[in-house]
């Protein structure tokens, strides 16, 4: 039996880069809890709204898409729509050509890690650079984020340093603040070269019009303060339908991506500036990127386009904290990776199969999740659909079934393995000679046997009816 | 088939087989806000406890800003021509303050002034709106960015600041100085924008 691909990978995990991930996301979980749960009497009651709002959102998006793109025109944004990553890119590339701009300042945005946007864009002779701190770092290492609010959690500051160095920005210095301010130093030059400023989007109110960008750096600020047109690329699912829910999904999003009461910075943006403001873009774009998302919303699986990208299950999930977010092979990780990467994939979900199975079904992802999605549930009707489209990875790591079902169906067979399984508390289970069992026992350790106990019970029970009990 | 005919096209298809859509829940503003925040508070005196909980700077005197700036170091700067005239008698003549933003040299200035719309009693966060900021830069680029905030704008929560969005094309709410912790975790302030945020409370 093939162990599956994430433990293969979370076995083979640096012990340090182990470390990295697991001490930050804990303390995120830890002190996301508190704050949500000092600041409200009836935390759990937010959740659920806020899943309902999404929900609604969901299963009306045929009628909010038309929606949103009125009240965008009407705020002066031009709207494009793009199928697939490569519309998506593509759209991008047109809107620069138009005016003639080669340099882009790009700030963090999911929905382009999906497109691989930033690849695209410097094949195409477009200078292009991330101003996030964490996906700087990314970028210049050729790495890959590994969380979604925190992309370089499996780093630690002599890596950040010596890349530092490596690309010219000062002599070995780990001091974060050193690095900080080396960084500050050489963007803010960036911002103001560049032509065009590239965000995500958090939220898209309906009956507004508004995007909404949340950060604590300020980068999206600085793209949006010094350049002169605005590209935001959005996925379909981030409409929100009136600006008052803003209040109760603006609340659950810092708190429980990074346990604040607001992010930093909350961007409220209604198309270009207005003639009386010096700075910022003349031309605003939105593109509403569908990439997968219809496949998701067709699925049984629809509940996953409520997410907004807080991060919270990756942060309290036992698997993600010991494989880290390279360890799902794709842009989205941990609890909400398992359910949407997959899905996202299309005809490729029989290679991204097994990542469902990278759950313990705890729960805790649900549990903290703030727009209550039930992604137990989810990885489930996965499972399943790994399963009935025969997906060879999906089995992997499961340890057959087969002889299982032949000893529970013949009653003498049972009793005598049931006392057999004695052995196994004397015998170490690396030495057991059966392959599948080891494969399943390396990662994991056995709890002392206690079969046979049930039949034992029930031979030596009393037997006497129960006094009826006399009512009152 | 154009790119929006199709998608609007496979998610009609793919919500077709519902029979009953998730309805839209109303919900009572008062259920997002703070512990801190109920009952009967002062708007400044909240507004500067929470402000101060991010690391933010809330001031009451133009002196007291002047004084603040001298310990920083703080002697050029930016200032909304607007606001100048009645600051300029609080700034002694140490201090160099244009009231024009030059993009060329941001790095130039070690503070920007400039007006708030309001403030979010709530969260200690201040309300920036393109109609009465005179430079998103001036605000964001200098080390110090001070908000001149008048104690009338206040909105004592966030629900209520979110009503008062209105039509500006661009509202940002500022709550504390930027920061990262995207180095292992550790707290950084002063990342891409201010790394001291200042409201100055001017009646
Ligand atoms: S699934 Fe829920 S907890 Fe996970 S990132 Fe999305 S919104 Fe956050």
């Amino acid at each position: 039996m093939a162990r599956q691909l994430i433990d293969q990978f979370a076995a083979q995990l640096p012990e340090d880069r182990r470390a990295s991930v697991y001490g930050g996301s804990k303390v995120g979980h830890e002190k996301r809890t508190k704050v949500l749960f000092d600041h409200f009497p009836d935390a759990d009651r937010l959740r659920e709204l806020a899943g309902e709002i999404k929900q609604h959102v969901v299963e009306n998006l045929d009628t909010y898409l038309p929606k949103i793109e009125a009240s965008l025109i009407a705020a002066g944004v031009k709207v494009h729509w793009a199928a697939t990553a490569e519309a998506a890119n593509k759209a991008v590339l047109d809107i620069m050509r138009a005016r003639g701009a080669t340099r882009m300042v790009k700030s963090k945005t999911m929905v382009s890690e999906e497109t691989h946007l930033a690849d695209y864009l410097q094949q195409n002779g477009i200078d292009c650079l991330e101003t996030d701190l964490g996906e700087f770092i990314v970028q210049i290492d050729g790495d890959h984020p590994s969380h979604i609010v925190k992309p370089i959690i499996h780093k630690n500051r002599r890596e950040i340093a010596q890349s530092f160095e490596r690309h010219g920005l000062g002599a070995y210095d780990d001091d974060p603040q050193t690095i900080t301010r080396r960084a500050r130093r050489f963007l803010r030059k960036k911002y103001l070269e560049a032509d065009v400023a590239l965000t995500g989007g958090n939220f898209l109110v309906a009956e507004s019009g508004r995007l909404v960008l949340v950060t604590n750096e300020g980068n999206s600020r600085f793209c949006l303060a010094a350049t002169k047109t605005h590209i935001a690329m959005v996925g379909i699912e981030k409409i929100l339908p009136r600006d008052r829910d803003l209040a109760l999904l603006l609340n659950l999003l810092a708190r429980s991506a990074t346990a604040q009461q607001l992010t930093v910075y909350t961007e409220f943006i209604k198309g270009p500036r207005s003639s009386t403001q010096p700075d910022g873009p003349e031309e605003m774009h939105v593109i509403l990127v569908d990439n997968g998302r219809t496949d998701v919303l067709e699925s049984d699986c629809r509940e996953i386009l409520r997410c907004i990208r807080c991060g919270a299950c990756l942060n309290v999930c036992p698997i993600y904290r010991q494989a880290s977010g390279h360890a799902y092979r794709s842009v989205y990780p941990g609890p909400v990776g398992a359910v949407l990467s997959p899905l996202l994939a299309g005809k490729k979900f029989p290679e991204l199969a097994d990542l469902p199975k990278a759950s313990s079904l705890c729960g805790a992802c649900n549990e903290v999740c703030p727009v209550n999605i039930p992604i137990p549930d989810l990885l489930l009707r996965l499972r399943n659909k790994g399963k009935e489209e025969g997906a060879k990875i999906a089995s992997a790591g499961t340890p057959p079934m087969g002889g299982w079902a032949v000893l529970a169906t013949q009653p003498m067979l049972w009793k005598t393995a049931m006392m057999g399984g004695k052995i196994l508390d004397v015998l170490p289970e690396k030495f057991v000679p059966v392959p599948a069992f080891r494969a399943w026992t390396d990662q994991r350790t056995l709890p002392g046997w206690r079969g046979g106990v049930f039949r034992k019970w029930m031979r030596t029970r009393e037997t006497k009816p129960r006094q009826p009990t006399v009512g009152p | 088939m154009n790119d929006r005919d199709s998608i609007l096209g496979r998610v009609r298809a793919a919500l077709a087989p519902l029979k009953v859509r998730a309805p839209l829940p109303d919900w009572e503003r008062e259920i997002v806000i703070m512990r801190e925040a109920r009952g009967n508070v002062d708007a400044w005196t909240l507004f500067a406890t929470r402000m101060k909980a991010v690391n933010g700077t809330p001031l009451d005197t133009a002196p007291a800003l002047v004084a603040l700036l001298e310990k920083e170091n703080a002697f050029v700067g930016y200032c909304d021509p607007a606001l100048w005239p009645k600051l300029k008698p609080s700034f002694p003549a140490t201090f160099t303050v244009e009231t024009t933003f030059d993009r060329t040299r941001v790095d130039h200035y070690a503070f920007g002034i400039t007006r708030a719309a309001a403030g979010i009693a709530e969260t200690g966060t201040l309300v920036l709106k393109d109609a009465s900021t005179s430079s998103r830069l001036a605000a964001l680029a200098p080390w110090i960015h001070v908000a001149v905030l008048a104690r009338d704008t206040l909105f004592h929560d966030l629900p209520e600041a979110v009503d008062a969005l209105g039509e500006d094309a661009n509202v940002i709410w500022c709550t504390g100085p930027s920061k990262t912790a995207d180095v292992e975790g550790i707290l950084i302030e002063g990342v891409h924008g201010p790394g001291l945020q200042v409201a100055l409370l001017l009646d």
